[in-house]
């Protein structure tokens, strides 16, 4: 019940666990929640960044734009300033010419200079001027001194058409030219619409003076004409304009040809083609005289730069007008460079737009997959709970087909009817069989399979297994055979159902798979397996091996039947440490009982060792799983599902064992599993031991024996079975030592017994002389010895060897294998012919024997309110012998039951009017306990009782809903049985109290 | 031969009383229980379950006819009767019987009179089949003992 309480505690709390993981697991991430704003916050980001690499465009342009003006502003700058210099530089000159013109024309006497001289002078520092084309001097001539003039130089004066000059105020004609220039000799300058003017500013001002632009003469270039007065007097300081004019006696003028200059200037500096150069007089504001460049506006108009230029004549006024030549090339960098980051954010944009989506996704896939596993695991356990309902549903109407037939086999039919109807019960029986075994599967994977943990005795469990396949075996000739270690406790702690359906499997398993041999099953305490080196080098118990260890055609191995068993310790040798360890340890008995106290628990080695078919190599691993058989073969030949060995193992794993096996194909199997039993108390033990000593009669307590065989493992299952019965055995090679022992009574034997009886191996019988035992037997009988009783032990005999045997002096009895103590000590009873105590119950040997048995001479109380029922259970109970009496509601029932209890158990109805069966149940309890304070009061008095009072009480009732059966357990109920009764149901909750607790009144 | 035939009547009407969904398994059950022991051991059963019945019936009755119904009362008779009848196998007659009780449940007066009618008509025929079965299994018996 503790168990059963943890486990659905267990339940529930991985139910609250898994609600609380999906509690936790619903809440969502921050990206879950905000899943349909995604492709908003993309679309946002994508916005965002086109306008932050607009932005980054616009930015970098603007900065090409900046540097692109501080470029052109400063090559332009740089080229007015050059011009400008160069451009001074010329005036300059042309200033020191006036000068030398001034100093050596006029003060002296008899002029230094005439043309031929100034010709050569000019031309020779010409390098000094190279923005001029050209220098010459005009004389300023008035109209009165123009005769004298003209006649001292022998040319008339002429205007610039070159016609003789017409009357004039003054006139200006170029004495002096540079030879470039010399086309202008004779010409009177002031006849220029320009250079008069020039002249008259000039003179008025004493500075260099230019014209405005104009096309010039000898090459067409546009040009300007520099003009500086040559005064004839030193001028005072700050002259007036009119001291000026006074003063002045010529003028000194020089071409710029500006365009070809400018031109040639232009071309010495860097960057010349990529801008385009004006240069503008602008002397009037309202109309921009052009020097040099193009006058159609061309290149990139959207920039500009103007530098004002000084040419160092205050009236004219300057500039330069600078512009790129072609229109500002698209900015590819920042094009390219806002390109990029718009297409790198957009990348980055939609990786984490699709890390978003992914989380999305595997989160959303993580959500399903766990509901999907929640769903899973409810399947799971539905599927289980399905199985054990359906299990149950199907095993009702089962019963009735299978008592239909049983009832139809026994109507008249024909044989051909028979047949069917035999073959359907046996079809129906095998379903039965597999609905069961899938019914404890469901029930282990459910985790519902509860073990129970009450004392058992291992050796008659084992015994009832082995009468089980007793037949079978014996049919097909085999060896069947239980070994019980002595280190073995006689009763152990578990659960002796699933321990008998563990052994039932195997067994069963064996017996279907093997067709000649020995299946063996072997028992012994796992703790200590160390050898005993002492009786390794003993190689036999009595005598030689080789006495009869060869069968004609074959190896003989030392196993039980002879035939080569696959796990090669199971024979002999080692099977003989494990007896000889025992032999030993049971000299040290008081000292290993008191060492064994200390554990709790034993564990324990069993094996079940067969010469069957063994299974293939490659199935091998695949043993233990359900449904898997070796291969399809298997069923067709043998049948069977599968599902036995993985129940086995789960079984065996659910009791803290493991389970292994050793197979070798055509050779045999070995299956061998370890468990963990509790040891029984003392107190319980000594109760236990005398419903033991009922099993087994305990008449033949130190009888002798003498058992022959020439095979050591069977000779020592042999002698466990009868040592069970308390008798002494000594083990025989052959007939002949058996015998001499019997004569000679231990002189040369070495046998100190006279033995009581002689069992006899059939294979050591037939081997033997036939006629030599009989004689011996009657030599032993003239020497005046008791003569013991002959026993002939055979799997199978055939009536002609029986006929033999009888004649051989085997006339008391002959038993037939497989051995268990209990069939031995009822043989042996009947030849020794010794009391006949056998109970009354154990006389009815028909199917229900065994319930029989339990509930024979008990008495039981029935209650149940419902006079049909009650009746109908009293039928059922009384059917196995038991005793019964009714009542018809609880309070009755109470009243019956008052202490000391004259009844062994109880079947209470749970629910009746008035007082239901819970109510019921707890009452009785309830004073139970009162009773058993009071008397664990004076105990100590020894009142020989220890035993409490505790009535086994049974519900019965219509619906197993497992509530229920909680309910009942609860409230004090020892188990329950459905209503109507099964057998098998009633046999289960009867078990437990009937064959562990000790009669308490009878 | 008059045996062997009467004995395969009997056969014929039991397989019908199953086949019709009569009885059930518990029946089964009570006639294992029959034995030399308690030779009339089904007959005795089912004469009890008769009078236990009309008793019931009676009650059930009365208790339906008497205003304000009491339903927990009236669960409590049917209760008994559904366990009587399951307990000899009247499979038709529980089936009723749980019919009965839903409503029962239900506190719904006009379906249990009207399911109550049903239980009754269900015990009165199993009645009449049941009477003529242990009647022909009482003329086997003899007729194998002559």
């Amino acid at each position: 019940m503790g168990l059963k309480l943890k486990q659905s505690y267990h339940h529930s709390a991985v139910a609250v666990k898994v609600n609380e993981q999906m509690g936790t697991k619903r809440g969502y991430t921050f990206i879950q929640s905000n899943r349909a704003w995604l492709p908003k916050f993309l679309l946002l980001w994508v916005m965002v960044m086109a306008f932050l690499s607009t932005w980054i465009y616009k930015k970098m342009d603007a900065d090409n734009k900046v540097r692109r003006k501080e470029v052109l502003s400063t090559m332009c700058e740089q080229r007015a300033r050059m011009l400008q210099d160069q451009f001074s530089v010329s005036v300059n000159h042309v200033h020191a010419l006036a000068i030398l013109v001034s100093t050596f024309h006029y003060y002296k006497d008899s002029s230094a200079i005439d043309q031929e001289t100034f010709a050569e002078y000019t031309a020779r520092t010409a390098f000094e001027r190279p923005l001029l084309s050209g220098v010459a001097y005009a004389e300023r001539v008035r109209h009165s001194e123009r005769e004298k003039f003209e006649r001292q130089h022998g040319w008339t004066i002429k205007t610039m058409k070159r016609e003789p000059s017409p009357i004039r105020d003054e006139y200006a004609p170029v004495i002096f030219s540079q030879e470039t220039v010399s086309y202008i000799e004779s010409l009177d300058m002031m006849s220029g619409e320009e250079d008069r003017e020039n002249i008259l500013r000039a003179r008025a001002t004493g500075k260099a003076v230019l014209t405005s632009p104009f096309r010039l003469l000898g090459s067409h270039h546009l040009g300007v004409v520099l003009t500086f007065p040559v005064y004839k007097s030193k001028l005072p300081p700050n002259p007036t304009v009119e001291e000026r004019i006074e003063a002045t006696a010529g003028y000194l003028g020089g071409a710029f040809d500006v365009e070809s200059l400018v031109e040639n200037l232009l071309g010495q500096l860097a960057g010349n083609q990529a801008i385009l150069v004006n240069v503008y007089d602008i002397t009037n504001s309202s109309d921009h005289l052009i020097m040099y460049g193009n006058q159609n506006q061309e290149g990139d108009l959207a920039l500009l730069h103007e530098s004002k230029l000084d040419f160092g004549d205050p009236f004219r006024k300057h500039q330069m007008i600078c512009r790129y030549h072609q229109k500002a090339p698209t900015s590819w960098t920042a094009l390219t460079t806002a390109f990029l980051f718009f297409v790198i954010c957009l990348l980055v944009g939609y990786i984490l737009y699709g890390a978003a989506i992914h989380i999305v996704k595997v989160e959303d896939d993580f959500h399903e997959m766990q509901e999907l596993m929640v769903r899973a695991e409810a399947a799971d356990v539905a599927k289980s709970q399905f199985l054990a309902t359906v299990s149950h549903e199907i095993r009702t109407p089962m019963n009735g087909i299978l008592g239909m037939l049983a009832l139809l086999l026994d109507t008249d039919l024909s044989s051909t009817q028979r047949d069917y109807a035999q073959t359907a019960q046996a079809c129906g029986k095998a379903l039965i069989a597999l609905i069961n075994e899938v019914l404890d599967r469901a029930k282990i994977e459910a985790g519902k399979l509860e073990l129970e943990n009450v004392p058992f005795d291992l050796r008659s469990i084992l015994d009832d297994v082995l009468s089980l396949f007793s037949e079978k075996s014996r049919k097909k000739g085999l060896e069947l055979a239980v070994f019980v270690s002595d280190k073995v406790p006689e009763m152990v702690m578990g659960d002796p159902g699933r321990f008998r359906q563990i052994i039932t499997n195997l067994v069963g398993n064996s017996v279907k798979f093997t067709e000649r041999g020995h299946i063996l099953v072997k028992v012994h305490v796992a703790e200590n397996p160390k050898p005993i080196d002492d009786a390794k080098a003993e190689t036999c118990l009595n005598g030689g091996l080789d006495e009869g260890a060869l069968i004609s055609g074959g190896r003989q191995f030392n196993t039980l039947s002879g035939y080569e068993a696959a796990d090669e310790q199971n024979s002999w040798d080692s099977f003989q440490h494990l007896v000889t360890a025992e032999a030993l340890q049971n000299d040290a008995s008081v000292r290993m009982t008191d060492a064994d106290e200390a554990f709790q628990s034993v564990t324990l080695m069993v094996s079940v060792e067969d010469t069957g078919i063994g299974i293939p190599l490659i199935a091998q691993d695949r043993v233990f799983m359900p449904f898997m058989q070796a291969d399809s073969s298997t069923s067709r030949n043998y049948g069977g599902t599968g599902i036995g060995l993985s129940i086995t193992k789960c079984l065996v794993e659910l009791m803290g064992g493991h389970i292994s096996f050793i197979s070798r194909p055509q050779v045999g199997s070995t299956f061998s599993f370890t468990t963990a039993f509790g040891r029984c108390k003392k107190a319980s033990l000594s109760d236990t031991k005398k419903s033991n000593a009922e099993d087994l009669p305990s008449g033949f307590r130190g009888l002798k024996a003498i058992v022959v065989d020439g095979k050591p493992v069977r000779a020592a299952v042999t002698r466990y079975h009868l040592k069970r019965l308390g008798m002494l055995v000594e083990v025989a090679n052959n007939v002949k030592i058996a015998a001499s022992a019997c004569g000679k009574n231990g002189s040369s034997y070495g046998s100190k017994i006279q033995p009581d009886i002689v069992l006899v191996e059939k294979d050591s019988w037939l081997s033997g002389e036939d006629g030599s035992l009989s004689l011996r037997m009657l030599d032993c009988k003239q020497n005046g010895f008791k003569l013991p009783k002959m026993i002939l032990l055979a799997t199978n005999i055939t009536n002609a060897e029986l006929e033999g045997a009888k004649a051989a002096g085997f006339a008391d009895t002959t038993i037939m294998k497989p051995l268990r103590a209990s069939m031995v000590a009822a043989c042996l009873q009947q030849v020794l012919g010794t009391g006949k105590k056998r109970q009354p119950g154990k006389g009815i040997l028909n199917g229900s024997s065994v319930l029989g048995s339990l509930l024979c001479g008990k008495k039981i109380l029935v209650v149940d309110d419902n006079m049909v029922n009650r009746r109908v259970a009293a039928g059922a109970l009384k059917k196995f012998g038991a005793a019964v009496e009714c009542a018809e509601s609880g309070k009755t029932a109470l009243k019956l039951l008052q202490l000391p209890h004259s009844f062994d158990a109880c079947f209470m109805d749970i629910q009746m009017p008035e007082m239901d069966g819970f109510e019921a149940t707890r009452r009785i309890r309830m004073m139970e306990s009162q009773a058993n304070e009071q008397m664990n009061g004076g105990a100590d008095e020894g009142s020989g009782r220890k035993d409490e009072w505790h009535l086994p009480i049974l519900a019965m009732t219509a619906d197993v809903i497992h509530a229920t059966y909680e309910e009942c357990l609860k409230c004090g109920m020892d188990g329950y049985v459905s209503k109507p009764f099964e057998e098998e149901n009633l046999y289960q909750a009867v078990a437990k109290f009937f064959k562990t607790k000790p009669i308490s009144d009878s | 031969m008059d045996r062997n035939r009467l004995q395969h009547q009997v056969a014929c009407m039991r397989r019908s009383l199953f086949d019709q969904g009569y009885l059930d398994e518990p029946f089964i059950q009570l006639e294992e229980l029959q034995d030399d022991a308690n030779p009339n051991f089904v007959q005795e059963i089912v004469t009890l379950f008769y009078t236990n019945s009309a008793r019931l019936i009676q009650n059930i009755e009365h208790a339906l006819n008497s205003r304000p119904i009491d339903f927990n009362k009236l669960d409590d008779h049917m209760h008994q009767f559904k366990g009587s009848s399951s307990s000899i196998g009247a499979k038709k007659v529980t089936n009723e019987c749980t019919v009965f009780r839903d409503y029962c449940s239900a506190e719904n007066a006009e379906g249990c009179s009207r399911s109550f009618q049903q239980v009754k008509q269900e015990y009165a025929i199993l009645r009449r089949k049941l009477e003529v079965y242990l009647q022909m299994v009482r003329q086997a018996a003899v007729s194998q003992t002559a």
